[in-house]
C-alpha cells in the first residue's frame, strides 16, 4: 500500500519540529558560549563578533584542568572494571545453571529500581568514618557499584542471544568456561559490550549526586561538580557558564555522535529485553 | 568434568565480583538507610532509638509533604506527558517509511546524554528574564506582558522545572515507540485501512496494543527518573523559590548533610524507594495482562 505525499511530508514536519525542540536549547547554549564577553542578558548576540577564547577563560576561571583530570581518572577506571565484572556475572547468569540463580538475579536487578537517595546517607557517613571520603577511590568504588545492576542485566541479555550449542560444544571439547568466555563468546558479542561501555562512560562522566556528597577538594572534584559551583559563582554571566557547560558536555557529546547508533540501538534493545 | 547443563559451582566465582561491589555500594547502604530511619541521629552525637517516629513525623512535615507532592507533579512532566507525546508521534508516523531517521533519532535522544548540571544550566538561560528565549518569544508574538523570571516565580517555578523533565524524556519515549512501531507487520495496517479505519482507529486498534510493552518500559524508566531526580533541580531552581520545587532527593540531602536530621532523611529516602517500587510494579501489572 502506498502512502500519500501529504502523509509523508506531515510526518517530516512533525518529526522535524520535535527534533528542533530537542536540539534548540543545546545549540542555543553553544551560541551563547561564543558571544562577545561583554554582552549581558540571554540574547544570542554576535554583534561583538565570535569569541571561542571564552572556552579558555572558562577553563582557567573554573579550574577545569583539575576536574577534567579527576573525571577522566574516575571514568577510565570505572568503565573497564564495571564492564569486565558485568561481563563475568552476565556470562554466569546466562549460560550456567546454579542454585539460587533466579533469586540472585532478582536481587541484583532490584538495583535498577533503587533511588540513589536511599544510598547516599550511609555512603557519606560510612566513607567519613573509614577515612576514604574525598578520595578518588572513595568515588570510584560506589560508581562501579551502581552500575552492577545495569551491567549484569545487560550482559545476561547479550549472552542469552549467543547460541548455547556453541558454548556446550566448546565445553565438550574440553575448553574451560574461562577460555570459552574469552575465545568464543566475547568476540561474538563485541557490539553489546561496546554499547555497555558507552552507557557506563556517559553515566559515570555525568554523575553529579555522588560527586557532590563524596568529594570536594581541587584534585577530586569531578567536572559536573565543578561546573555546578562555577555556575553558582557566575550566576548572571551566561557567556562564561555556557562555555563551562560546553567543556563538560563535549566529551560525551563527541562520544555520542560517533557511537549514536550503538547508544540508541543499545538503549532500546536493552530495555526491551 | 561435568556434563553441559549440570549445575556449576564455578558460576559463583563469576558473579562474586559483581555482587561484592553491589552489596558493598547498593544493598548494604539501602539496608543501613532502613536501619538509620528508625533512629534519631544528628550525624555527630550518639543516636537514639525512635521506632517509627521519623515515619510518623513525615505525615505532618510541611517540607517532606511538599517534596512528595512535587515528585508526583514531576511524574506528570517526566513520565506521563513524554509518553503521551511519544504515542502521538507513533500514532501519526505509524509505519510510513522515514528517510534520515538516524538524524532525527540522534537529535531526539540528545537530551538523554547530557549531565543534569549541563541541563540545569541550559534551562536557566532558556528561562532567563533578560532576553532568554522563552521571554523573547513571548515578546515576539505580542505577549510581552507575560514575561516572567520563570524559575524564580512562586506560581510557575514548579512547572518550569517540570517542563525541563519533559524536554529530557520526550525524545526517549518517541524513539522507543518508533522502534516498536517499525516491528509491527505492515499487513496489520493494510488490513485496518481496507476496513476503512482512520488514523485514530488505526492507532487504537493496531499501534497502541502492539507497543504496550514499550509503553510499560517507558513509564517505568521515566517514573524512576522522576522519583530519583536531583541533578536538574539542584542545578536550576535548587528547590526554590521558598520550597516550591523541592523534591525528596533534595530534602534527603539537606537533612542528611546540612541540618543534622539524618534519621528523618533516611525515613524519607525509604518512603520514596517504597513509593517508586509500588508505582513501577503497578505499571508493570497493568500492562502485563495480555489482551
Amino acid at each position: 500500500m502506498k502512502y500519500s505525499r501529504f502523509e509523508r511530508s506531515t510526518n517530516y514536519i512533525i518529526l522535524g519540529f520535535f527534533a528542533l525542540f530537542a536540539l534548540a536549547p543545546v545549540v542555543g547554549i553553544f551560541f551563547i558560549s561564543l558571544r562577545g564577553p561583554g554582552i549581558i542578558g540571554g540574547g544570542i548576540d554576535f554583534s561583538a563578533g565570535i569569541h571561542p577564547e571564552n572556552l579558555v577563560q572558562a577553563w582557567d576561571d573554573g579550574d577545569f584542568f583539575h576536574s577534567i583530570r579527576a573525571s577522566t581518572l574516575v571514568t577510565l577506571t570505572v568503565v573497564p572494571i564495571a564492564t569486565f565484572v558485568s561481563v563475568l556475572s552476565g556470562y554466569a547468569f546466562a549460560t550456567m545453571h546454579f542454585r539460587g540463580s533466579r533469586l540472585l538475579l532478582l536481587l541484583i536487578i532490584f538495583g535498577l529500581m533503587v533511588p540513589y537517595e536511599s544510598t547516599i546517607v550511609p555512603l557519606y557517613y560510612g566513607e567519613l568514618s573509614i577515612g576514604v571520603a574525598d578520595t578518588l577511590p572513595g568515588l570510584i568504588v560506589p560508581m562501579i557499584g551502581i552500575h552492577m545492576a545495569l551491567g549484569t542485566f545487560w550482559m545476561r541479555a547479550a549472552f542469552s542471544t549467543f547460541p548455547a550449542e556453541l558454548i556446550d560444544a566448546a565445553r565438550v571439547d574440553g575448553a574451560s568456561s574461562w577460555v570459552t568466555l574469552w575465545r568464543v563468546a566475547v568476540p561474538a558479542l563485541r557490539a553489546p559490550i561496546l554499547t555497555l561501555i558507552i552507557l557506563i562512560f556517559v553515566y559515570t562522566w555525568n554523575n553529579f549526586l555522588y560527586a557532590l556528597i563524596l568529594v570536594s577538594s581541587q584534585d577530586t572534584r569531578t567536572a559536573p561538580l565543578t561546573l555546578s559551583q562555577f555556575q553558582g559563582q557566575y550566576v548572571q554571566n551566561y557567556t562564561l557558564t555556557a562555555a563551562g557547560a560546553i567543556i563538560v558536555a563535549l566529551p560525551v557529546v563527541v562520544l555520542y555522535v560517533v557511537f549514536q547508533r550503538e547508544f540508541v540501538r543499545g538503549t532500546l534493545t536493552g530495555v526491551i529485553k | 568434568m561435568s556434563a553441559p547443563g549440570a549445575p556449576r559451582r564455578i558460576a559463583y566465582l563469576y558473579i562474586l565480583p559483581a555482587f561484592a561491589f553491589y552489596i558493598l555500594c547498593v544493598l548494604l547502604p539501602v539496608i543501613a538507610t532502613l536501619g538509620i530511619s528508625f533512629l534519631t541521629w544528628d550525624g555527630l552525637t550518639p543516636a537514639h532509638w525512635n521506632g517509627l517516629g521519623n515515619y510518623l513525623d513525615l505525615f505532618h512535615d510541611e517540607r517532606a509533604l511538599t517534596a512528595l507532592r512535587n515528585a508526583l507533579v514531576f511524574i506528570v512532566y517526566y513520565s506521563i506527558l513524554p509518553v503521551a507525546a511519544g504515542l502521538l508521534l507513533a500514532g501519526v508516523m505509524a509505519r510510513a517509511p522515514i528517510h534520515g531517521l538516524t538524524f532525527f533519532r540522534t537529535a531526539l535522544f540528545l537530551p538523554q546524554i547530557l549531565s543534569g548540571v549541563v541541563i540545569g544550566l541550559i534551562w536557566i538561560w532558556v528561562y532567563s528574564i533578560n532576553g532568554g528565549p522563552v521571554n523573547a518569544f513571548l515578546g515576539l508574538i505580542g505577549l510581552g506582558y507575560l514575561r516572567d523570571a520563570w524559575l524564580g516565580s512562586f506560581a510557575w517555578a514548579l512547572h518550569a522545572v517540570g517542563f525541563i523533565g519533559f524536554w529530557v524524556d520526550f525524545g526517549f519515549c518517541m524513539v522507543l515507540f518508533l522502534a516498536g512501531v517499525q516491528k509491527i507487520p505492515a499487513e496489520l495496517y493494510d488490513a485496518a485501512r481496507v476496513d476503512g479505519a482512520g488514523r485514530f482507529r488505526e492507532f487504537v486498534a493496531v499501534t497502541a496494543p502492539a507497543i504496550r510493552y514499550e509503553i510499560a518500559v517507558a513509564l517505568v524508566l521515566t517514573i524512576i527518573t522522576a522519583m530519583r531526580n536531583f541533578d536538574t533541580i539542584w542545578n536550576s531552581s535548587q528547590g526554590g523559590p521558598g520550597i516550591t520545587t523541592i523534591v525528596p532527593s533534595i530534602e534527603v540531602y539537606n537533612r542528611a548533610l546540612l541540618t543534622g536530621q539524618v534519621g528523618s532523611a533516611s525515613a524519607l529516602a525509604i518512603a520514596v524507594a517504597l513509593i517508586t517500587l509500588v508505582l513501577t510494579v503497578t505499571v508493570l501489572r497493568v500492562f502485563e495482562s495480555p489482551e
